[in-house]
């Protein structure tokens, strides 16, 4: 037995419904209905009484089925115990195609060039957008140290405990194992020419120029750059910021400038952290690997190194904090309307603070070269 | 239980909910009858949510026992708990429509789930319950943050009805929403009651839905309920009723509801 049965010839056709009609026989009705002929004329009788609990689901679109496949004029009847909402779905269905708007127009090239005119548009504004929260950061902040209440000392406390404080285990670590890994296998090459001793300047010339700080701003960037962004954001979809605006508060003030700050500050610290335990690690392979002793170590160290090697690396602390901390509040910041958003630009944050650190550890690079420091 | 008396859609016995020292309810009974809109009252606090999702099997009870047609909800299969989740629809305080589909994703999400069917007949679908909750068709490929407030509250029981419930919960259904389109959200309420035969049952604050739909009333006071008409909350002189129903905000209700 199927669902739906066309009886009769002609003017007067009838057409039963058979077994379950409810939601859960949708599928199997659908095809049914896709296999009912066009242009029925004249009068057609639906027969429900053989239908099973009847569903809206499948009620709705027998009758959009037969809007379908109607020819002008055919009138269509119930019988045999319509379900008593049919009146109601009718009715429904008369408003529903009155109200609809015409389908959207198709695609063509006026639109195509529309769409990258919008584009240019659109990264023009966001280059806008960012010079200027920027700007206003630096605004507030230089309000801020004339007025020193407004630099919010507990809340600086806090993200400084978060961001730093925290992150001091993971970055001793891995600190700790990369230069061990780089000491390791520099120890492989060198030792080939007989040169082990110079282990040491590969280990603590890279850790302090380079991995320290890099290390350090790449786990900083992975850890604080998602929790300002996240942070921010939920503030944001939560309408806290617009709160804040409306009591007269500054949302950069109370928000941006001290994550900002406790990024300057926790920055370098973490730095000579990472460069430490960098040295240290280096320092536990050339004992245990090359029977270097430490005391020789710590000589050869203070050969290799210039007065400048340190502060080489701990310059750009800073400055990579103050990148990874505007990045990361500026795309919370940015959250609008759902939680989509905000995964999507917390994800963002991390992306584009690890770039903008490599990045400008290029030009560090390139500008110490060039300046022989 | 004599066998004439129809079995009451939800049987709430003894309800006991507890947060750590604090006893929200003790000993609680509720009854809803087939076809009623039955509305949940009590001051902040006094666990009207707690007890919507405990009937709902989102939270189990610390002791006393749910009936959902005449089936306890807590002691049941999953694969059984499953099938009675389709059996009814929810809205929540907030709409909790999910932020990253569209209204019509939103309704088409339980169908998708429980009864696949094609792409054309989804959107359909989505049509009749949009059309159903008296939201324009173009509200379809809107996102929940493109929508007013009470575009979100009918477009959070367009999502409910789905799945052609005979029983809904609404979640405070007028909170936050202007006169007008509460009091439309009351017509709308009536009317899908008694063309689609639902059993309701409402958390609310609002005293004109209350007069307005409700047949009867369950106020929660120190932990239980009390279930009466409006007219017998009328005449009740429990302190906490007898100011809630005759508060100054409550008498120009009745006045108006009474003439």
């Amino acid at each position: 037995m199927t669902a739906l049965e066309l009886e009769g010839e002609g003017d007067e056709r009838r057409l039963r419904l058979n077994g379950d009609w409810s939601l859960a026989a949708l599928a199997q009705i659908e095809t049914q209905l896709r296999g009912l002929p066009g242009g029925l004329q004249g009068t057609l009788i639906c027969d429900w009484s053989r239908a099973e609990a009847p569903g809206l689901g499948p009620a709705w679109a027998l009758l959009s089925r037969l809007r379908e496949v109607a020819a002008p004029g055919l009138s269509v009847r119930h019988s045999g115990g319509p379900p008593h909402f049919l009146e109601l779905l009718e009715e429904l269905k008369t408003g529903w195609h009155a109200a609809r708007s015409a389908p959207p127009s198709t695609p063509d090239l006026e639109e195509s060039v529309g769409k990258l005119g919008r584009w240019v548009v659109l990264q023009g504004t966001e280059v806008r957008a960012v010079v200027g929260f920027f700007g206003r950061m630096v605004t507030v902040l230089g309000a801020a140290f004339a007025r020193p209440r407004a630099l919010r000392l507990s809340s600086l406390a806090r993200h400084i405990y978060e961001t730093g404080v925290t992150a001091i285990p993971i970055v001793s670590l891995i600190a700790f194992l990369i230069s061990v890994i780089v000491a390791y296998l520099g120890a492989q090459q060198l030792h080939r020419f007989g040169a082990d001793i110079f282990v040491v300047d590969l280990v603590t010339i890279s850790v302090l120029r380079e991995m320290g700080v890099l290390l350090t701003a790449i786990i900083v960037a992975g850890r604080s750059a998602s929790a300002f962004a996240a942070e921010i954001g939920v503030m944001q979809l939560n309408e806290e910021t617009d709160a804040l605006r409306a009591m007269g508060l500054n949302p950069i003030e109370l928000l941006v400038v001290p994550r900002v700050l406790a990024l300057i500050i926790v920055m370098p610290l973490l730095t000579v952290i990472a460069d430490a335990m960098g040295l240290a690690g280096g320092g536990l392979l050339s004992l245990v690997n090359l029977h270097i002793p430490l005391a020789q170590f710590t000589y050869r160290l203070r050969e290799a190194l210039s007065p400048t090697t340190f502060w080489a690396g701990l310059i750009k602390a800073p400055v990579f904090a103050i990148l990874i901390s505007m990045v990361g509040t500026y795309r919370g910041m940015q959250v609008r309307d759902s939680a989509r958003e905000l995964g999507r630009l917390t994800t963002v944050a991390v992306v584009q603070a690890i770039f903008f650190v490599i990045l400008a550890d290029a030009l560090f690079a390139i500008l110490f070269v060039q300046i022989d420091f | 239980m004599p066998p004439s008396e129809p079995i009451p859609v939800i049987r709430v016995r003894g309800l006991v909910s507890r947060f750590g020292a604090q006893i929200v309810h003790a000993g609680l009974d509720m009854e809803v009858r087939a076809n009623e809109i039955f509305g949940v009252v009590g001051g902040s606090g006094t666990g009207k949510s707690v007890l919507m999702r405990t009937i709902l099997g989102l939270r189990p009870p610390d002791s006393g026992s749910i009936e959902l047609y005449g089936e306890d909800v807590h002691d049941m299969a999953v694969a059984d708990r499953g099938a009675l989740a389709r059996s009814y629809g929810v809205t929540f305080q907030n709409g909790a429509l999910i932020s990253s589909l569209s209204v019509a994703q939103n309704i088409q999400l339980p169908l998708r789930e429980y009864y696949p069917a094609s792409e054309q007949i989804l959107d359909e679908l989505a049509q009749l319950n949009l059309a159903l909750v008296g939201l324009a068709p173009e509200t379809a490929g809107k996102y929940p943050s493109q929508l007013s407030g009470g575009m979100v509250k009918r477009a959070a029981l367009a999502r409910a009805l789905s799945l052609e419930p005979k029983l809904l919960f609404l979640d405070e259904p007028t909170a936050g929403l202007d006169p007008i389109s509460a009091a439309a959200f009351d017509e709308l309420l009536l009317y899908l009651h008694s063309q689609l035969r639902l059993t309701v049952v409402m958390i609310t604050h609002d005293l004109d839905t209350l007069f307005r739909t409700c047949t009867r009333v369950g106020v929660i006071v120190d932990g239980r309920m009390i279930t009466d008409t409006l007219d017998g909350m009328l005449q009740n002189q429990n302190p906490w009723i007898h100011s809630y129903f005759h508060g100054s905000r409550a008498r120009a209700v009745e006045k108006a509801a009474h003439g």
